[in-house]
C-alpha cells in the first residue's frame, strides 16, 4: 500500500491542483510542490526502511498483476523522480501562468508515470505506466517554446511507436514463457526464472533494447531528442532529460540484461559501441550548437552515452559507475536546463552569440553556471567524475579501443563545457544585459541540486550499497578472470 | 409456447414492437418529447431484461435463430448504443425543423435488424435482419440535412444495393453446391470433407464483398467517409457502431465455425482485407481536415483491426474481439455525441478548425473528446489501451505477425491525428464563438461513455469475466 502511495499521491494531486486552479493560480503550485515533498519524504523513509512489495489481482484472467517491488535500484530511481518533481515545480512557479492548474494537472500525472516506470514488477503493469506517462508529457509542451507542437509531435510517434515494438516483445515473452511452463504470468520475477532462448530471443531483445534506447536518446534513435528538449517548457525539459533518459538506462538494467542474459551478452559489444558513439556525437555536437538548451541537450546525449557503455560493459564497476552517472546526471544536467530556463525568462533568449559577460549582474547564477560546468566536464568531488570513473574502469577490463574513445569524450566535455561559460558569463556584455540575479526560491532550488551532485561525488557509498546487491544478483557477467587484476573497489 | 420460452426472444422483439406503438400513437398526436421518451423506454426494457434473457440462453428458434450467450452480449451493446444515439438525438433534432419524430422509428428498426443479425444462424434472418438495418438506414442517413444529406443517402444506397446483391447471390452459390443455408449445417457439411466445387469459393468470397461493404473494409470503403461526413450526427454515430458491430457479430458466427485457417485461400482473403484496412484507413486519415472524414477513415483502421480476429478463431481471439467492440463502441459513440452535442442549427461541426480552442469555451465536452480519441489512439487508462491489448494478446497467440505488424504500424501512424485533432483542441483562440448549453440527455450519455470508457480502461477483469464465461456457455 505504502509502494501504491508512491504513485497515488501525484495522481490525486493532479486532479485537485487543475480544480483549484480555477479560482487560484498558486494552488495548483503549492499542492503539487506539498505532494511532491511528501514523496520525497516517503521516498527516503523507505530508502532507510530497505526493500518491499505489494502485489494485487488486475487481470487475473491473463495472469496480470498490479505488483509494485521497491529494491535498492528502483529506490534510488524515485527518490531522484521525487526530488526533481520538487524542482520541476519550483522551477515553473514564475514561467507558467497561464492555465496554471492544468499544467501542474499534467506534471503530476508524468510524474506518476515515471514513478509507476520505476516501481512496476509486472511486465504489462511496466508498459502501461510507460505509456501513461506519453500523453501528459506531450500536453507539457503546450507551455514550451516556439516549435513546442511539432517537436510533442516528434517525441510522442517516436516514444509511442518504440513503445509498441516493446510490448509485441513483452507478448511473445508472455507465450514463449506460458509455452515453456504453462503458467501465463507476466509477473516479473516468474519471466525471470525462464530465460529466453533461441533465435527469436534476440528480436525480443531488440524489441526492448530500441524502446530504451529512443527514450535515452541514443543514436541513431535521438532524432526526436534535440528539438524535444529545446522547445519543452523548463519543468518539461527537466522531466524529459533528468528522468524520461533515466527510465530507458533502467529499463536495460531492469529488464534486458536480466531477462535476455544471454543475447545481451553477444549483444555487448554493439551497445558498447553505440555508447561510445553516443559520447563522441554529442560531445561534438554540443561543441557547434548555438542555443544554450540545444547545447545542454547534446551534451546529455553525450553522457546517456557514458551509461550505455557502462550497462553493456556488463562490469560490477562500470553497472554501479552508470547508476551513479544517472543520478549525477538527473541532478546536473537537470539544473543546467533549469538554468537555461531562468535565463531564458530573463534574457528572452536562448542564444548563445548574444549572451556574455552575465557574471557582473548575475554572479549567483554565474557561481552556479561554473559549478556545473566544472560538473559536466567530470571533475573530482562531483558525482560525474565517479559516475564516469567507474565506467571507464569497467569498460577498459572489456574492451580497452572503446575505453579509450570514452575517454576522448570526456576530454570534449572540457572544451564544451568552459566554452559554454565562457560565451555565457565571461567576455564582453556586448547588449548590456541587466537582470535580476537568482530569487531566494531559485537560489535554494539549485543549491539544492548543487547538493546533490556534490553529496554523490564525495560520499557515493550509500548509493553502492543500494544498487550494487541489486546488480550483483540480477546481472549476467562476462567472464573476465582472464584478464582481472584489480578486485572490487 | 410460454413466456418462458419467449423471454430470451423479447429483446429482440421490444424495439421493434416500441416502433409500432410510435408511429400508431404519431397517427393522431405529434410529439418530439413523448416519442423519444417512448423510443428511449423501450430501448432501455430491452436493455434490462438481458440479463433475464440470459437465464433461458442459448435457446434456438427453429433453423432461423440461436439465442445464446454472445448473441445476448452483442444485443445488449447495441441496445445501450441505440440508446445514446436516441439520447444525441434528441438534442440534435430539436434544434432542427421539420419533423423529427419518425426519426426515432427508424433508428428502432433498423436496431431490430441490428439484434437479429446477432442471433442469426441460417442465411434467411441474416439477410433479414441485414436488409431492415440497411433500409432504415437509407432514410436516416438522408434525414433533414439537405443536399448533402441526400447525396450521402443515395449513395449509400446504390452502393448498399450493389453490395447486397454480391451477397444474395453468394448465397445462392452456396444453397446450390450444399443445399442447407444454416450456418452449423454448412460447417460441418465441410468439416465432414464434402466435395465442393468452383462455385463454393466463388460464393463465400461474393458473402465476404458484402460483409466487407458493411463494415468498409478496404477496398469495398469509398462509400463510408462521403456517407460519414452527410449524414447526421447521431446517424454516424449509428452507422460506425450498431450497424458495423451487428455486421461483425454476425461474420464472427458464421465464420468462426467454419475454421478459418484450415481454409487457406479464404484465410489469405480476409487476412488481406484486414491488414489493407490497417493500413489504408491509417494513411488516409492523415490528411483530413475534416473531424467526420478522420472518424469513417479511422473506424476503417479500426475494423481491420478487428477482422484480424477473425482469423485465429480461438477463444481468447473471439473474447478480445468482443471487448474490442465493447471498447469500440464506447469510444465511437462518445466521439459522435460529443460532434453532435456541437452541432448547430446550420451545419455540424465538422472541420477540425472549428474546434481550436474547445478546451477553453467548453472544458466539459473538450476533455470527453480527448478522452475517446486517446481511447482510439490506444492510450493507458482508456478502454483502447486495453482493447488493444487484447487484440495483440489474441494475435501473437495465433502467430498472425502480419496482420500484428500492421497494427503496430497503423496505431504508430494513428497517434498522428488523433493528437493533432488533441492539439487543436487546446490551442489558444481569440474570437471564441458563444457556447451553447448541451441537452441534458447528451450531457448524460456523454458523461456516462466516458465513466465507462475509464472503468474498462482501469479494471476490465469483471466485464473480461463475463465475456469469458459466455463464450464459454456458448461453445
Amino acid at each position: 500500500m505504502i509502494l501504491a502511495l508512491l504513485i497515488i499521491l501525484p495522481l490525486a494531486a493532479g486532479p485537485l491542483a487543475w480544480l483549484t486552479g480555477r479560482w487560484s493560480r498558486s494552488a495548483p503550485r503549492w499542492i503539487s510542490l506539498a505532494a511532491m515533498a511528501l514523496d520525497l519524504a516517503l521516498a527516503v523513509a523507505l530508502w532507510i526502511h530497505g526493500p518491499m512489495e505489494t502485489s494485487w489481482g488486475w487481470i487475473p484472467q491473463l495472469g496480470i498483476g498490479f505488483t509494485l517491488s521497491l529494491d535498492g535500484l528502483s529506490i534510488l530511481m524515485v527518490a531522484l523522480t521525487a526530488f526533481l518533481g520538487v524542482i520541476a515545480v519550483a522551477a515553473s512557479w514564475k514561467e507558467i501562468k497561464d492555465r496554471v492548474g492544468f499544467f501542474h494537472f499534467n506534471l503530476m500525472w508524468t510524474l506518476a508515470g515515471i514513478t509507476g516506470v520505476f516501481l512496476a514488477s509486472d511486465l504489462l503493469l511496466f508498459y502501461f505506466f510507460w505509456e501513461l506517462m506519453l500523453v501528459p508529457m506531450y500536453f507539457l509542451f503546450l507551455w514550451g517554446q516556439e516549435k513546442r507542437s511539432a517537436a510533442g509531435m516528434k517525441f510522442l510517434i517516436y516514444t509511442q511507436s518504440s513503445g509498441l515494438l516493446m510490448l509485441l516483445a513483452i507478448l511473445v515473452l508472455y507465450f514463449m514463457h506460458a509455452g515453456a511452463t504453462g503458467v501465463y504470468t507476466f509477473d516479473y520475477a516468474a519471466l525471470l526464472q525462464t530465460p529466453a532462448a533461441g533465435p527469436a530471443a534476440n528480436m525480443l531483445m531488440f524489441g526492448f533494447f530500441i524502446a530504451f534506447a529512443v527514450k535515452m536518446g541514443v543514436p541513431p534513435f535521438h532524432g526526436w531528442l534535440p528539438d524535444a528538449y529545446t522547445h519543452a517548457p523548463t519543468a518539461g525539459t527537466l522531466l524529459l532529460a533528468g528522468l524520461m533518459a533515466k527510465t530507458g538506462a533502467y529499463g536495460l538494467l531492469r529488464f534486458v540484461l536480466p531477462l535476455f542474459p544471454e543475447q545481451a551478452l553477444q549483444f555487448a559489444p554493439m551497445g558498447m559501441a553505440l555508447g561510445a558513439a553516443a559520447i563522441l556525437y554529442g560531445g561534438l555536437m554540443a561543441f557547434s550548437q548555438t542555443d544554450l538548451k540545444r547545447m545542454v541537450a547534446y551534451t546529455s546525449i553525450s553522457h546517456m552515452g557514458f551509461v550505455l557503455l557502462g550497462i553493456f560493459a556488463p562490469t560490477a564497476q562500470s553497472q554501479q559507475g552508470a547508476v551513479i552517472l544517472m543520478l549525477g546526471h538527473g541532478a546536473a544536467t537537470g539544473a543546467l536546463f533549469v538554468m537555461a530556463g531562468a535565463l531564458q525568462e530573463r534574457l528572452g533568449t536562448r542564444e548563445l552569440g548574444r549572451m556574455g559577460g552575465l557574471w557582473e549582474t548575475a554572479p549567483r547564477m554565474g557561481g552556479t553556471m561554473l559549478f556545473l560546468a566544472l560538473a559536466l566536464m567530470g571533475l573530482p568531488g562531483t558525482a560525474n567524475f565517479i559516475g564516469e570513473f567507474l565506467v571507464l574502469v569497467g569498460a577498459w577490463r572489456t574492451s580497452i579501443p572503446l575505453a579509450t574513445v570514452a575517454a576522448l569524450g570526456m576530454i570534449l566535455s572540457v572544451i564544451y563545457a568552459l566554452w559554454m561559460i565562457q560565451r555565457v558569463f565571461q567576455g564582453p556584455n556586448r547588449e548590456n544585459w541587466k537582470f535580476p540575479d537568482f530569487s531566494l526560491r531559485e537560489t535554494v532550488a539549485a543549491a539544492a541540486m548543487i547538493g546533490v551532485v556534490l553529496w554523490i561525488g564525495l560520499y557515493p557509498k550509500p548509493i553502492s550499497t543500494a544498487a550494487g546487491p541489486v546488480l550483483d544478483r540480477t546481472m549476467p557477467r562476462a567472464d573476465l578472470s582472464a584478464q582481472d587484476e584489480g578486485g572490487e573497489p | 409456447m410460454t413466456f418462458r420460452d419467449l423471454l430470451p426472444l423479447l429483446p429482440l422483439m421490444l424495439p421493434a414492437l416500441t416502433a409500432v406503438a410510435i408511429l400508431l400513437l404519431l397517427a393522431f398526436h405529434r410529439s418530439h418529447r413523448l416519442t423519444a421518451w417512448l423510443a428511449a423506454g423501450g430501448l432501455a426494457a430491452a436493455l434490462l431484461l438481458i440479463p433475464f434473457a440470459c437465464e433461458g440462453a442459448p435457446r434456438r428458434f427453429g433453423a432461423l435463430l440461436v439465442v445464446d450467450g454472445c448473441a445476448l452480449f452483442y444485443t445488449g451493446i447495441i441496445m445501450a448504443a441505440a440508446l445514446a444515439v436516441a439520447a444525441f438525438s434528441y438534442g440534435y433534432l430539436a434544434r432542427r425543423r421539420g419533423h423529427v419524430e419518425e426519426f426515432y422509428v427508424l433508428l428502432l428498426l433498423a436496431t431490430t435488424g441490428g439484434a437479429v443479425l446477432t442471433a442469426s444462424s441460417h442465411f434467411a434472418t441474416f439477410f433479414l435482419g441485414l436488409e431492415v438495418l440497411t433500409v432504415a438506414l437509407y432514410t436516416l442517413i438522408a434525414y433533414e440535412r439537405g443536399a448533402f444529406g441526400i447525396e450521402a443517402g443515395v449513395k449509400y444506397l446504390v452502393l448498399a444495393a450493389v453490395s447486397t446483391a454480391a451477397l444474395l447471390f453468394g448465397v445462392a452459390l452456396i444453397y446450390a453446391e450444399l443445399g442447407t443455408m444454416e450456418f452449423s449445417k454448412i460447417a460441418s457439411l465441410l468439416d465432414a470433407g464434402a466435395p465442393v466445387s468452383l462455385l463454393m469459393p466463388a460464393g463465400v468470397a461474393l458473402i465476404l464483398v458484402g460483409v466487407g461493404f458493411k463494415l468498409a473494409l478496404t477496398p469495398f470503403h469509398l462509400w463510408a467517409p462521403d456517407v460519414y461526413q452527410g449524414a447526421p450526427a447521431p446517424t454516424a454515430a449509428f452507422l460506425s457502431t450498431v450497424s458495423k458491430g451487428a455486421v461483425f457479430a454476425a461474420a464472427m458466427r458464421y465464420l468462426v465455425p467454419l475454421d478459418l485457417p484450415s481454409h487457406r485461400s479464404l484465410w489469405l482473403a480476409v487476412a488481406a482485407l484486414a491488414v489493407v484496412s490497417m493500413l489504408a484507413g491509417n494513411l488516409l486519415a492523415l490528411r483530413q481536415g475534416n473531424i467526420r472524414r478522420v472518424l469513417a477513415y479511422s473506424s476503417i483502421a479500426h475494423m481491420g483491426y478487428l477482422a484480424a480476429m477473425l482469423l485465429t478463431g480461438s477463444p481468447l481471439a473471439t473474447a478480445a474481439a468482443m471487448f474490442y467492440l465493447l471498447a469500440y463502441f464506447v469510444t465511437s459513440l462518445g466521439a459522435w455525441g460529443v460532434i453532435a452535442a456541437l452541432s448547430e442549427k446550420e451545419g455540424d461541426a465538422e472541420r477540425i478548425e472549428d474546434y481550436r480552442g474547445l478546451a477553453g469555451r467548453h472544458p466539459w465536452l473538450a476533455g470527453a473528446l480527448t478522452l475517446m480519441l486517446l481511447s482510439l489512439a490506444g492510450m493507458p487508462l482508456t478502454a483502447g489501451f486495453i482493447s488493444k491489448f487484447f487484440l495483440l494478446t489474441a494475435g501473437v497467440e495465433g502467430r498472425l505477425w502480419a496482420p500484428m505488424a500492421a497494427l503496430l504500424l497503423g496505431s504508430a501512424i494513428g497517434i498522428f491525428y488523433y493528437v493533432r485533432i488533441i492539439a487543436m483542441l487546446f490551442a489558444p483562440q481569440e474570437d471564441a464563438p458563444p457556447v451553447r448549453a448541451t441537452h441534458w440527455a447528451a450531457g448524460a450519455a456523454i458523461g456516462a461513455l466516458v465513466l465507462l470508457l475509464i472503468a474498462l480502461g482501469v479494471y476490465p477483469a469483471p466485464v473480461l469475466a463475463i465475456i469469458q464465461s459466455l463464450i464459454a456457455a456458448s461453445s
